[in-house]
């Protein structure tokens, strides 16, 4: 009845069965007996094509290998991503994917377009955005050099002290100084944009679902509302904003700014530059993580390769061994 | 003799990782024990580093986070392995769990090991639930206040559990504090738990694939299975690289980078996606407190299979049907994981209580009859045998 079930397997225990008949004894002695948990690489022809190690091994990497490019890809897991509200007007319109400079495994941020980008911040954005995380040193050798940024930083007046005599006092910025916010408080900020608060922007890129794309069809997406969709007084319309109202009105337009280095400023150009200016705001490890992933990956390939050869080497005696069975000599017949 | 055979203390090295006899044919299933026992280690490691930057205050840590992320030298690489390595070790913690299903490494003579597993998972749950909390972004600040709310449930002091828990009437700077507190505290006590793991499993050994005792074919730890051993080691660290330094934050959310605000609830409040399944399952039951009982039944129930599994063959090598069902409970728990990604709504919602009844029912009713579908029909077998 046992044997009835095809399962590679399961010959095990069927021979175990048969060995006990004496009909078959003999045909059993001669015959070396292997494990069944080695029989199945070897025996191949015999066992079933599910069973085999080499197709289970296949399968595995095959599988991994398809969600690892999905990943790559759409830049989240299968089935697993964030929760979407699965409509357009809760979720907002999915960006599309932007060839960014600093997309691929081997590229680091496009500095010129951060600089660029820091001037756009600079002259358009920070008129109602902190970005409370980046100092003036931190822009140093990333866009600018240490004289460009303590001029630039010497512009500013900062609050400090208190000095011997007790009083505050103001001084000019330092390189320490973090950039100046353009609102005291919440408060004020609210007050100053009809009650909504202008976002820091500090992680701007990793605080959004979609990231640098998000940020950038964002800038550049707004539109006339289409027909039957009410946007309310000082609130306008974005596809790409969950609920397609925000109070950010469109600011970027081609020539509001004049770029040092001749780029002409279209309105995608300009929102290009400050993303990846946020981008870095962002991820300011960004160029050094991908350089010390590289000398990873490649150590630690080595190291993997040179594992499995120690390994098969190490076990090559017992891979090869050979296991007989001498049942002992029956003595009553 | 070998000082390491005759120290003190040493022999018990020689005992546990040198000398130690394993079965010759544990597959590389087998690996992901010393791959916990890795996580574990890179986890305490980088989180006492962490620790060292880290201010569990409600309104500096998230600043404090963000310093080691920017200031601190390389503290990147610590804070994103700290959390990237969190996802592996579930990852590891779930394949180790699924091979003790496959191969029945829960029989006895391993119940023990088997228990002191079951209460480890949990453990590390509740661990990694807390550290989730400490960076106190908005997710960490909203996952934090449905799950400890989810002790309200119990009947008559419920709310005073939560508020116990709270130090408070929300989660606050109380809650943070001994968040971190415990989330620094209960890794020593996982780590005790695992030695513990370690010790009941030496006395009778590892299981191995056939289910029947291997202790003809026997091999040394050493060089056979620490070099075995290495092969996954250097590859899961090799991922585990790629992730860090290519895609650091794949499994994280982005609404963590938001700070903490009571007055803001996200869209979606989700776990992190290891906890998706039982949240799955929670979310399931319509009842608040079934609901919760299922969740954490849903982890216990794993302590019943002993009792459960009728067979009188350890393991799934022989078993045909007992393959195909273990091979439907992982589809399940894949089903479910998806679940709990997804809002509470239909069809989700219908999927989501058809996959936690198959949850339960595996371990209660298809585990108990398989077992004694086979057992009836060897005896038959036999006895049809012994007959002629």
């Amino acid at each position: 009845m046992l044997s009835r079930l095809s399962v590679g397997a399961f010959k095990t225990a069927a021979n175990l069965r048969a060995s006990r008949s004496s009909s078959l004894l003999s045909a059993a002695r001669s015959a070396p007996v292997r494990l069944a948990s080695t029989s199945s690489a070897s025996s191949a022809s015999s066992e079933s094509l599910v069973n085999s190690r080499a197709t289970l091994a296949s399968l595995s990497l095959f599988t991994a290998g398809t969600i690892a490019w999905y990943t790559h890809l759409y830049g989240t897991l299968p089935f697993l991503g964030e929760v979407h509200a699965g409509n357009l007007g809760d979720d907002g319109l999915h960006p599309p994917q932007y060839p960014w400079p600093h997309k691929g495994p081997f590229d680091t941020f496009d500095h010129a377009s951060i600089r660029r980008g820091y001037q756009v911040y600079r002259e358009v954005c920070a008129a109602c955005h902190s970005l409370n995380r980046i100092a003036w040193r931190n822009l140093v050798g990333v866009s600018h050099t240490v004289d460009e940024v303590k001029a630039m930083a010497e512009q500013v007046e900062y609050t400090d002290g208190p000095n011997d005599q007790g009083e505050m006092y103001q001084r000019p910025g330092k390189l320490a100084d973090y950039l100046p916010a353009p609102y005291p408080n919440e408060e004020a900020a609210r007050a100053s944009n009809g009650g909504a608060l202008p976002p820091d922007l500090s992680l701007i890129i990793k605080a959004r679902h979609g990231g640098a794309d998000y940020v950038f069809s964002l800038l550049t997406g707004y539109m006339d509302p289409p027909a039957g969709v009410e946007v309310r007084e000082g609130l306008n319309y974005n596809p790409y904003f969950p609920g397609g109202a925000i109070a950010m009105a469109r600011l970027l337009f081609d020539g509001i700014v004049e770029y040092d280095d001749g780029t002409p400023a279209t309105t995608s150009q300009m929102a290009k530059d400050v993303v990846e200016f946020l981008n870095w705001a962002a991820e300011p490890e960004h160029d050094e993580r991908k350089k010390y992933g590289i000398k990873a990956v490649i150590i630690l390939s080595a190291l993997t390769l040179l594992s499995v050869y120690v390994k098969r080497f190490k076990w090559s005696p017992v891979k090869n061994r050979k296991i007989l069975y001498s049942p002992p000599v029956d003595k009553t017949h | 003799m070998r000082l390491l055979k005759t120290h003190v203390l040493l022999r018990f090295l020689n005992s546990y990782v040198v000398d130690s006899p394993q079965p010759a044919n544990i597959s590389y299933l087998w690996n992901f024990g010393s791959l916990l026992a890795l996580c574990l280690i890179i986890q305490i490691l980088t989180g006492a580093f962490l620790a060292m930057h880290y201010s569990p205050n409600v309104d500096f840590a998230f600043n404090s986070v963000e310093h080691i992320m920017r200031d601190v030298n390389n503290g990147w690489i610590i804070r994103y392995t700290h959390a990237n390595v969190a996802s592996f070790f579930f990852i590891f913690v779930y394949m180790h769990v699924g091979r003790g299903l496959y191969y029945g490494s829960y029989k006895s003579p391993r119940v023990l090991v088997w228990s002191i597993g079951v209460i480890i998972l949990i453990l590390m749950m509740a661990i990694a639930f807390l550290g989730y909390v400490l960076p106190y972004g908005q997710m960490s600040l909203w996952g934090a206040t449905v799950i400890t709310n989810l002790l309200s449930a119990i009947p008559i002091f419920g709310v005073d559990i939560v508020e116990l828990i709270w130090g408070g009437f929300s989660v606050s700077n109380a809650t943070l504090n001994r968040f971190f507190s415990l989330h620094y505290l209960l890794p020593f006590l996982l780590a005790a738990l695992a030695l513990a793991h370690l010790i009941a499993l030496h006395v009778h050994g590892s299981n191995n694939p056939n289910g029947v005792t291997s202790n003809g074919d026997r091999y040394a730890m050493h060089p056979y299975f620490i070099f075995k051993d290495l092969v996954t080691i250097f590859a899961f660290l090799l991922v585990l690289s790629v992730i860090v330094f290519f895609y650091p934050n794949l499994l994280g959310h982005s609404d963590n980078y938001i700070p903490a605000d009571p007055m803001v609830t996200p869209a979606s409040i989700v776990p992190e996606w290891y906890l998706l399944p039982f949240y799955a399952i929670l979310r399931s039951i319509p009842n608040k407190l079934l609901g919760v009982l299922a969740m954490f039944g849903s982890l216990l129930i794993l302590l019943i299979l002993p009792l459960t599994d009728l067979s009188r063959i350890r393991g799934n090598q022989f078993r045909p049907a007992m393959k195909l069902a273990f091979w439907f409970f992982v589809v399940d728990f894949i089903i479910l994981l998806w679940i709990g990604s997804q809002h509470p709504e239909s069809p989700y919602l219908e999927i989501g209580q058809i996959a936690t009844t198959f949850y339960f029912a595996w371990f209660l009713v298809l585990v108990p009859i398989i077992g004694i579908a086979e057992n009836t029909l060897l005896d038959v077998a036999t006895a049809d045998k012994t007959n002629k």
